[in-house]
């Protein structure tokens, strides 16, 4: 089964019902993509596909097949979002920082906090209070270079 | 520019948000299985036979009869099997393990197993076994409240919490053999390593060399701090049975339907105060159900009894308290660690004081407040870093609390107020007893800090190595932070307790002092090029004036307390009861911030586990067992339901702690309950519980 991931054409083995996230995680090595609750609730596994953020957990691999699949591995290591997500305390644990940076990429230009809270709304965290995190994403998005490095993931 | 009050550049670096940060179901090892516990599926009774109904070739199998040394969970006591022999206690108790290479076979494997059913006990207040009894008694309540103006009664009662850190419990065991001894080697997630090496050390007897890693931690907030003691023992077990790594990693149903959550609670208070306000007796009763066996509960009761009377002065105090047994899964470890559950019980009953007064409630407050020179309930004295009235009179001068209250006034709006405290470290003369080591290494181009104290999240490698850079006088940026590995690093004690920041802080500042005395004005890297390395070890001294007795529960409970004072404002659905926090303004004292940014993150990300515990978060227990095991069904609080937060942080330096600082990461979880159902209560209603779910608001206004 053929997909492009983070960029490239990638062909797996895996079983067409195997959960797109186990896929990533373990035929691929792509452990940055986290799973929380393995039912869509906590977005700790959300990727983008077709430049949407959706759960991994809940779609069979199958689903993808010609599909752009993007993970938080395809930002690269030091995404301007990345960086903000530390230095701001977006990311207190980390565990649910990728799928977090992911559904948050997504986003579109000049978010109002509103916007960020909605786009955001599946995604759980457990330590920040979600504060934080509002002030990384829209520190991001009031970067002038932020919609070239966003749309270089698309 | 010194580290130590700025904001700098995180240790963690960029791993956690690149995804490149090893969590323990990150990690593979060659020749790695995986793991499965079977667990009892009654509340009580006993195991009368068991079935494989499956082919068992390729399984390792391990029950209680693998064990070498003692089948105890070593904690406080050791009343808690890792696997069950007969006796069953609670729903979810382990009975046996499973290790297989393929995932899917392990999980399709069907064990059967036959019990001898007995009669449940859920009601706390039907039990007769008693896990811990304290009572705390100062000066005379009982003629107090008989000479008192007026008495005002009530009784309040908090639900089970679930953790839900997003990372669900996880460890891998590796065979290893150090001198040609056949050891183990645990890579997990956890809180405290060397609370696992005490509890391996019983299972596995004395001999067979352990050591404990922590990977990086998805969360904890007491949940990983004594349940990752279990989860080791079976994953070393399977792993010396099979000889090969084996890998036991939760879902998430299973981690919120056999682990530990905080203790639900009954508070019974009787409150004499005189007309013009002065409290004059306090009489408190306070029940936690431990659940089915004894984990912390008898410390989780200490601390919240010794917070039962709040941050209020009062000279005539009964504090009665037990912890008993029901056949639920055992309660533990939840940030805050038993005050919560009193302090949410003291602050509603203030509310209500003040309305039988007919005093407003922040006038009896500032009346009652706890300040230098007054004596807690366990007769404490307390010093200059009191700070209940500060962090009041900010809180209410900051929100306009008293016009906007009166302005809201028949709205569906009301603000709600809660004046909170919470004591740093290990009750008494626990730090004493628990002699925390660390150590600082030097190395070719600096120094590197050596402890067990672990980062989850709350920013230990950080705060710790902005301590060390000021103390010794080298850049931030030349310290660097060992992985915990118990077999490397000096056991600093449980990172519990809101303990690490101040007191192993304190000793790392220590280490520092000395270490720089040695290098005698040399950098660590000119000294490392002409001598060599070294290293400092030191042991925590808690302050000489620390007096606690144990016996009769008086003293100095704790070497300072944090203070906060919550406002929240909310809005009330008037057809369906839901409450919409608006805004939270959370001002709070906590000595001196050591890195102001991870410090708001402490306040904000504890402030919404507050909100979720006050209005969201309910544990519906069905036949001893969590019925709502899922995210689905239990929800924390999302960016929906989060309101604006306002956090102020006040300085009140602590002269014990490193740079002033004072323990942090709990206090913010006491103020949010409390302050929602007493705004909930300038709407007239009368709610004394939590969660205040719509239902149950609704059963409020039914009944009055």
């Amino acid at each position: 089964m053929k997909f492009v991931l983070n960029g490239a054409t990638t062909d797996v083995k895996a079983h067409p019902m195997a959960r797109l996230l186990d896929v990533l995680r373990e035929e691929r090595g792509l452990t940055g993509t986290k799973e929380g609750c393995g039912e869509g609730e906590c977005g700790a596994c959300t990727v983008l596909v077709n430049g949407e953020p959706v759960c991994s957990c809940l779609i069979p691999v199958s689903q993808v097949q010609g599909a752009d699949v993007v993970t938080i591995e395809g930002l690269g290591d030091d995404h301007p979002l990345q960086r903000l997500f530390m230095n701001e305390v977006g990311a207190q644990c980390g565990i649910c920082t990728p799928g977090m940076i992911m559904a948050a990429i997504a986003l579109g230009p000049s978010p109002t906090l509103d916007d960020v809270k909605i786009a955001l709304a599946g995604n759980l965290c457990r330590c920040t209070g979600y504060s934080a995190i509002y002030r990384a994403v829209l520190k991001w998005r009031a970067m002038p270079d932020a919609n070239v490095a966003a749309s270089a993931t698309r | 520019m010194p580290a130590v009050g700025n904001s700098v550049a995180r240790k963690d670096g960029i791993g956690k948000a690149n995804g490149s940060a090893r969590y323990a179901d990150d990690l593979t090892f060659p020749g790695m299985i995986h793991g499965r516990t079977i667990r009892s599926t009654i509340p009580r009774g006993r195991v009368k036979s068991i079935r494989f109904d499956f082919d068992t070739a390729g399984f390792t199998i391990v029950d209680y009869r693998d064990i070498i040394g003692r089948n105890s969970v070593d904690l406080i006591e050791k009343d808690q099997p890792f696997l069950v022999e007969q006796e069953v206690r609670h729903v979810a108790e382990a009975i046996l393990l499973l290790a297989h290479e393929d995932r899917e076979r392990l999980n399709a494997a069907h064990v059967e197993i036959e019990y001898e059913e007995e009669k449940p006990l859920f009601d706390p207040e039907q039990s007769s076994e008693i896990f811990k009894k304290i009572d705390i008694m100062k000066g005379d309540p009982a003629s107090a409240l008989a000479t008192a103006d007026l008495v005002v009664e009530g009784t309040y009662r908090t639900g089970h919490q679930e953790h839900v850190y997003i990372e669900p419990n996880g460890v891998i065991a590796i065979p290893e053999e150090v001198e040609g001894q056949k050891g183990v080697a645990i890579f997990g997630s956890v809180q405290c390593p060397f609370y696992v090496i005490k509890a391996l050390r019983c299972l596995l007897g004395a001999h067979p060399p352990i050591r404990v890693i922590q990977t990086e931690t998805g969360g904890g907030f007491g949940g990983k701090e004594e349940y990752p003691s279990m989860i080791a023992g079976h994953a070393a077990l399977l792993a010396l049975k099979s000889g090969r790594p084996v890998k036991i990693i939760y879902d998430r149903t299973e981690d919120m339907v056999a682990t530990t959550k905080r203790h639900p609670a009954i508070v019974r208070h009787r409150t004499g105060v005189m007309r013009d306000g002065r409290i004059v007796a306090m009489d408190i009763d306070v029940l936690m159900d431990g659940g089915a066996y004894v984990t912390l509960s008898p410390v989780v009761l200490s601390r919240g009894c010794i917070h039962a009377a709040g941050p209020y002065r009062c000279d005539n105090v009964n504090i009665r308290g037990r912890t008993v047994f029901t056949n639920t899964p055992p309660n533990g470890a939840f940030r805050g660690f038993g005050a919560p559950q009193t302090e949410f019980a003291v602050e509603v009953q203030i509310e209500r004081v003040a309305e039988a007064l007919g005093i407003d409630s922040v006038e009896l407050r500032r009346i009652n407040a706890l300040r230098r020179g007054d004596t807690t309930a366990t007769g404490q004295t307390l010093r200059e870093d009191t700070s209940a009235l500060m962090v009041l009179e900010e809180a209410v001068r900051r929100t306009d609390f008293l016009r906007k209250r009166e302005r809201y006034k028949g709205t569906n709006r009301a603000l709600g107020l809660s004046l909170f405290y919470h004591g740093a470290g290990f009750t008494g003369s626990g730090e004493l007893h628990l002699k925390s080591k660390a150590r600082l290494e030097l190395t070719p181009t600096g120094v590197r800090i050596a402890t067990g104290s672990t980062e989850i999240g709350q920013g230990t490698r950080t705060t710790h190595a902005q301590i060390v850079s000021d103390s010794l006088g080298i850049p931030y940026e030349d310290v660097e932070v060992a992985q915990p590995d118990t077999a490397r690093v000096a056991d600093s004690g449980p990172t519990v307790a809101s303990r690490t920041c101040m007191v192993v802080g304190k000793i790392l500042e220590n280490c520092a002092h000395e270490m720089k005395e040695r290098l005698n004005g040399l950098s660590p890297a000119d000294f490392y090029a002409r001598n060599g390395a070294f290293s400092v070890e030191q042991m925590y001294e808690p302050p000489d004036w620390i007096k606690w007795d144990d016996a009769a529960y008086r003293g100095d409970a704790y070497a300072t307390y944090g203070w906060g004072c919550d406002v929240v404002e909310i809005e009330v659905d008037p057809d369906t009861f839901e409450v919409r926090p608006l805004k939270l303004t959370a001002v709070q004292e906590f000595g001196r911030p050591i890195h102001p940014a991870l410090a708001k993150g402490q306040i904000e990300g504890g402030t919404a586990q507050g909100l979720g515990y006050a209005l969201l978060e309910r544990v519906v227990m069905r036949n001893g067992a969590m019925a709502n095991s899922q995210l689905t069904n239990y929800t924390i609080p999302t960016t929906l339901d989060m309101p604006e937060l306002d956090v102020v942080m006040m300085e009140n330096p602590y002269p014990g702690g490193p740079f002033g600082a004072k323990g942090l990461g709990e206090l913010p979880m006491d103020g949010p309950a409390p302050a929602i159902v007493n705004a909930l209560r300038y709407m007239g209603l009368d709610v004394r519980e939590i969660p205040a779910t719509p239902e149950l608001i609704a059963s409020c206004t039914a009944a009055a």
